[in-house]
C-alpha cells in the first residue's frame, strides 16, 4: 500500500491546478478516493465524523442488488435453454451464459455513464460523486437480455445528463436515473422494450416468449379470455422471462432485507408500496370483469417489475418523499398507480415504471404539505401563546 | 410542579479519555479572554498591552451595549492584545501576578436587592455575560423580561464533565446565585437534572423548579429542554446559564469579587490522566497538558468533540467551556478504507459493527471519513434531533436565506450545537453548524 500511495503522491502535482494533466485532475481524483480514503480533516464545526461516507452507502445498496444480479444471469441462461427445448437446472453452464450476456451490459452501462459523469465533474470542478454506481448496476438489471448495446450506451449517456447532471449532479435529481434510462428506450425505441421477442436471449421457437405481464395483457383482448399464468411460486422464485434483474422475487427480498436492515433504504417505502398495490389489486378482484383484473394480489407482487421497483427504485432516497410522514404516502401512492396503469393501460404493460417516475415528480408536492403541518403548528402555537400573553 | 422527560432520539458517542473523578490544583500563569467566544459582541478596548489589572477589571466593553462589560479573570499585567484579519480582536491575555487583588464590589444579599440593583452589580463586575439568551445564543439584553430561565445541570455531549463532582461543596453560593437569578425574570428559573445526579447541591435549591432528563445526548442542550418544557415562541426570550456560571454569580454576592474560577475537565484518548484541573476562565492550556498528551499530531479542542472550538497548544479555555478534548489529527490516508468491514471504528449506521458493542469507548481521530457531497440519505437527522423541527428542511431554507421559511420551521428554537450530532452522522460530510450559525448571524440582523 505504501508503494501504490507513494506512486499516487508521484502523480498528484501534475494533475493538479498548473499541471500538465490538469484536465485529467476529477478522473484521477475519482481512482484516488476509491483506492484511498482522503486525509482531509475536519476544520469547522465537528472534530469527529461518522465512519460511514457515501461511498459505503452506495457499496451496501450494491451488494443487496448481487442476489438479483446473479440469479438473473443464471436465468438469462436457463431461459436461453428452454426456449431451445432443453430444460437445464445446471448452475455454472447458465450462469457462464447469462455472464456473457449481461457482463457485457453492465461495462456499457459503467463506461458510459461514468465517462460522463467524469467528465461534467471536470467541467463543473468537484468531485466525481458516486451515485452512479448504484444507477450503473440498476440499469443493466431492467434491461431485457437483448437489448442492442449500442441502445444501453445511449440510454444512460441520455439519462445521466437530463435525469441528473442538469440538476446539478447526485442528491440534486427529480426523477431516477436508471428509470429515466429505461423510459427513455422505451419511448424511444419501443419494439424493442416490448412485445414477445426481447425477454430470452437469443431465443430459440420451443417457447412463445411472452411473460407473464404480456399473457395478462393478451387475455384482455381476447372475449372470455382465459388465464393461465405460471405457478405462482415460479413466478417468486423467478424462474420466468423478463428483465435481467426482476424475476426472482425471492432474490430481491435478500435484497430488501440487507437494505432495511443496515438502513440505507426506507422499509417504510417498501412496505406502502406492496401496500398500495395489494390494495388496488385486490379493489379489481371485486370490481373487475376480466381475466387481468381478477389476478391474484399476490400475483400481481411477483410478476413484472414491481419487486424491483419497491425495494431498489422507489426506495433511492433522492427521488423519493423525504419525510417520514411523506414515505408513507409515496410509496401507497406508487403500488397503487403501478397495478392501475398495469390493468388499465394495454399501451404501458409495465406500470411500475411510470408510476415511481410520476411519484418521484409529485414527492415534493407531498413533502410540502407534510411540512406545511408542522408550519401551521408552530403557528398555532405561537397565537396561542400571543392570546395568554 | 417538577417533571420528568424522556429524551427517545440521539446519539451517546462513547469515547476513550474520561476524566478521573479527582481535582488538581494548578498555577495558571497567564489566562486570556477571547472575544470570538461571544457571539455578536464588537469588542472596544479600554485597556492596552502592558496595563496592570486586578480579577474585575474591565478588559473591554461591547460596542453595540456599553454596558456590558468584559473583566480580567486573574490579577497581573496584560500581556498581549491579538489580533487577526481585519484587525478583529482574537484574544487579550492577562499575565497572572504572585499576589491576586480583586476589585470589591461589595458584598450583599440577593434576595434583599431589587432587579435593577443586581442587574448592575452584574454589568459592573463583568459578571453578566455568563447569561445568555434564546434564540440566537447571544448575551442577554438587560433591559428584556425573560420567560423563564433554564439552568442546565448537565452535559451529554461526548466526555463530558461531571456537573455533580463540580458543584459539590458549593451549595451556598449556588443557592445564592439562584437567589439573584429569580429577581431577574417574572417567569420561573427551571434547573434541569439528569436522571442520574445525585447531587445536593441541587436537589436541595430552592426557589426554583426541578425537571429530570433522561435519554442520550442531546438532552442536556439547552434547546432540548427548553422545547420540552416551555417551547420558546415567536417573541420569547429564555436566559440559560450552566451550573459553574450560576455559583460565580452566588460568589459575586457573597464575597464581593468577580468569581473567575473554574473546575475544567481534561478528557480525551491523547490525555494520559485525564482529569479535572482547578483553574480560572481562560486559563492556559500548557499546565494541564505539560507530560500529560501522548506524542503525536494531536487536535486540542476547548469544549467537546462535537462543538468545541480547535485551539494551539499555547491556546487557552474558552470563556463558556468546563472540558478540554484531545484527540488525534486524523491526517492520514486509509487503503480501501470504506470498503473494508472496519470492525474497530464507531458509526451511528448499522452497515459498520459498532452496534453489536454498544458500551465499548473508542479512539476516534479528526478525519472526515470521505469526501463532501450533497444531500442524499433522508431520514437519518430525524433520528438525532428530539425537537418537533425538520432539520434537514431547516438547513435548506438557511442555505437559500428564505428568511420567513426559517423562521416558520423553527429557527428560533435552535442553536447550531443542536445539529451538532446531525453533522457528524451526515454521510454528504456538510459544515452544517457554520451554516446554521450564519442563518442565526441573518435573522439577527433582519430582526433587529
Amino acid at each position: 500500500m505504501k508503494a501504490l500511495r507513494n506512486f499516487l503522491d508521484k502523480i498528484k502535482p501534475h494533475v493538479e491546478k498548473g499541471g500538465k494533466f490538469e484536465k485529467l485532475q476529477s478522473t484521477f481524483e475519482a481512482f484516488e478516493t476509491f483506492l484511498f480514503v482522503p486525509n482531509r480533516v475536519t476544520k469547522l464545526g465537528s472534530h469527529i465524523r461518522d465512519a460511514n461516507d457515501m461511498k459505503r452507502t452506495m457499496s451496501v445498496v450494491i451488494l443487496a442488488l448481487l442476489p438479483a444480479l446473479l440469479f438473473g444471469m443464471w436465468n438469462v441462461g436457463f431461459q436461453h435453454n428452454l426456449s431451445m427445448g432443453v430444460t437445464d437446472y445446471a448452475i455454472w453452464s447458465n450462469l457462464w451464459y447469462g455472464f456473457l450476456v449481461v457482463f457485457p451490459i453492465v461495462v456499457v452501462s459503467y463506461v458510459a455513464g461514468l465517462g460522463t459523469e467524469f467528465v461534467f465533474a471536470q467541467i463543473r470542478g468537484h468531485e466525481v460523486a458516486e451515485g452512479f454506481l448504484v444507477s450503473g448496476m440498476l440499469i443493466p438489471l431492467i434491461m431485457p437480455p437483448d437489448v442492442p448495446l449500442w441502445m444501453v450506451a445511449v440510454a444512460t449517456i441520455f439519462a445521466v445528463i437530463f435525469g441528473k447532471e442538469v440538476f446539478g449532479g447526485t442528491g440534486m435529481n427529480i426523477l431516477n436515473p436508471a428509470l429515466t434510462a429505461r423510459a427513455f428506450l422505451f419511448f424511444a425505441y419501443p419494439k424493442h422494450m416490448s412485445g414477445e421477442k426481447v425477454w430470452i436471449a437469443d431465443q430459440g421457437d420451443a417457447v412463445s416468449g411472452a411473460t407473464p405481464m404480456g399473457d395478462a395483457l393478451a387475455s384482455t383482448t381476447i372475449p372470455d379470455g382465459s388465464l393461465t399464468l405460471p405457478d405462482t411460486m415460479d413466478m417468486f422464485y423467478g424462474f420466468i422471462p423478463g428483465s435481467i434483474g426482476e424475476t426472482s422475487t425471492l432474490a430481491i427480498l435478500f435484497g430488501a432485507v440487507i437494505l432495511m436492515f443496515t438502513g440505507m433504504a426506507s422499509w417504510r417505502i417498501m412496505l406502502s408500496v406492496f401496500a398500495g398495490g395489494l390494495l388496488m389489486a385486490y379493489i379489481f378482484n371485486l370490481t373487475g370483469n376480466n381475466a387481468y383484473m381478477q389476478i391474484s394480489p399476490w400475483d400481481h407482487m411477483v410478476m413484472g417489475g414491481f419487486a424491483f421497483g419497491a425495494v431498489f427504485m422507489a426506495t433511492d432516497p433522492v427521488t423519493a418523499s423525504q419525510t417520514t410522514k411523506g414515505k408513507y404516502i409515496y410509496g401507497f401512492l406508487i403500488g397503487f398507480f403501478a397495478i392501475m396503469v398495469r390493468v388499465f393501460n394495454p399501451a404501458y404493460p409495465e406500470g411500475m415504471m411510470l408510476a415511481i417516475l410520476l411519484m418521484n415528480v409529485f414527492a415534493p408536492l407531498i413533502d410540502h404539505y407534510i411540512i406545511q403541518a408542522n408550519v401551521k403548528r408552530r403557528k398555532k402555537r405561537w397565537a396561542a401563546a400571543e392570546v395568554t400573553a | 410542579m417538577s417533571n420528568t422527560f424522556k429524551i427517545r432520539k440521539g446519539l451517546d458517542i462513547k469515547l476513550l479519555g474520561e476524566a478521573e473523578k479527582s481535582i488538581k490544583e494548578i498555577p495558571t500563569k497567564i489566562a486570556a479572554i477571547k472575544p470570538p467566544d461571544f457571539h455578536g459582541v464588537f469588542p472596544k478596548l479600554l485597556v492596552k498591552e502592558g496595563d496592570e489589572v486586578k480579577t474585575g477589571s474591565p478588559l473591554f466593553y461591547d460596542k453595540y451595549r456599553d454596558n456590558i462589560l468584559f473583566t480580567s479573570p486573574v490579577s497581573g499585567k496584560v500581556k498581549e492584545i491579538r489580533r487577526g484579519a481585519k484587525r478583529v480582536l482574537l484574544e487579550l491575555s492577562v499575565e497572572t501576578a504572585k499576589e491576586q487583588e480583586y476589585v470589591d464590589f461589595g458584598v450583599s444579599d440577593p434576595n434583599s436587592l431589587d432587579k435593577a440593583a443586581i442587574i448592575e452589580k452584574l454589568l459592573k463586575s463583568g459578571s453578566w455575560p455568563f447569561i445568555r439568551q434564546r434564540p440566537y445564543s447571544i448575551i442577554a439584553n438587560p433591559e428584556d423580561d425573560p420567560k423563564g430561565i433554564m439552568i442546565s445541570a448537565f452535559d451529554s455531549a461526548p466526555l463530558a464533565a461531571d456537573f455533580d463532582l463540580i458543584v459539590e461543596g458549593k451549595e451556598k453560593a449556588f443557592q445564592a446565585g439562584v437567589d439573584a437569578l429569580k429577581k431577574l425574570s417574572s417567569g420561573k428559573v427551571y434547573l434541569n437534572i439528569s436522571d442520574k445526579q445525585k447531587s445536593n447541591t441541587f436537589l436541595k435549591a430552592s426557589g426554583l423548579e426541578i425537571n429530570t432528563f433522561s435519554g442520550p445526548h442531546p438532552a442536556g442542550n439547552v434547546s432540548t429542554q427548553i422545547n420540552r418544557i416551555s417551547p420558546i415562541n415567536k417573541g420569547d426570550i429564555f436566559w440559560y446559564l450552566r451550573p459553574q456560571e450560576v455559583i460565580s454569580i452566588g460568589n459575586l454576592f457573597l464575597t464581593g469579587n468577580f468569581d473567575a474560577s473554574r473546575l475544567i475537565a481534561l478528557t480525551g484518548s491523547e490525555v494520559k490522566n485525564p482529569q479535572y484541573y482547578k483553574t480560572v476562565i481562560g486559563a492556559e492550556l500548557g499546565e494541564m497538558i505539560k507530560g500529560n498528551v501522548k506524542e503525536g499530531n494531536l487536535r486540542y479542542i476547548s469544549g467537546n468533540a462535537l462543538t468545541g472550538t480547535a485551539v494551539e497548544k499555547s491556546g487557552f479555555v474558552g470563556f463558556y467551556d468546563s472540558q478540554m478534548t484531545v484527540i488525534p489529527e486524523g491526517d492520514h490516508y486509509e487503503f480501501l478504507g470504506w470498503a473494508l468491514p472496519g470492525l474497530k471504528k464507531f458509526s451511528f449506521y448499522t452497515s459498520f459493527f459498532s452496534w453489536m458493542t454498544p458500551n465499548k469507548k473508542y479512539r476516534l481521530d479528526t478525519n472526515f471519513n470521505g469526501g463532501e457531497r450533497a444531500f442524499v440519505l433522508t431520514g437519518k437527522f430525524e433520528q438525532v434531533f428530539p425537537l418537533d423541527i425538520y432539520p434537514m428542511q431547516l438547513i435548506k431554507a438557511i442555505t437559500i436565506e428564505d428568511i420567513d421559511q426559517m423562521e416558520f420551521l423553527g429557527i428560533y428554537e435552535v442553536d447550531e450545537e443542536d445539529f451538532a450530532l446531525c453533522e457528524y452522522i451526515s454521510t454528504s460530510k456538510i459544515n452544517i453548524q457554520k451554516a446554521v450559525r450564519d442563518g442565526i448571524n441573518l435573522m439577527i440582523k433582519e430582526m433587529n
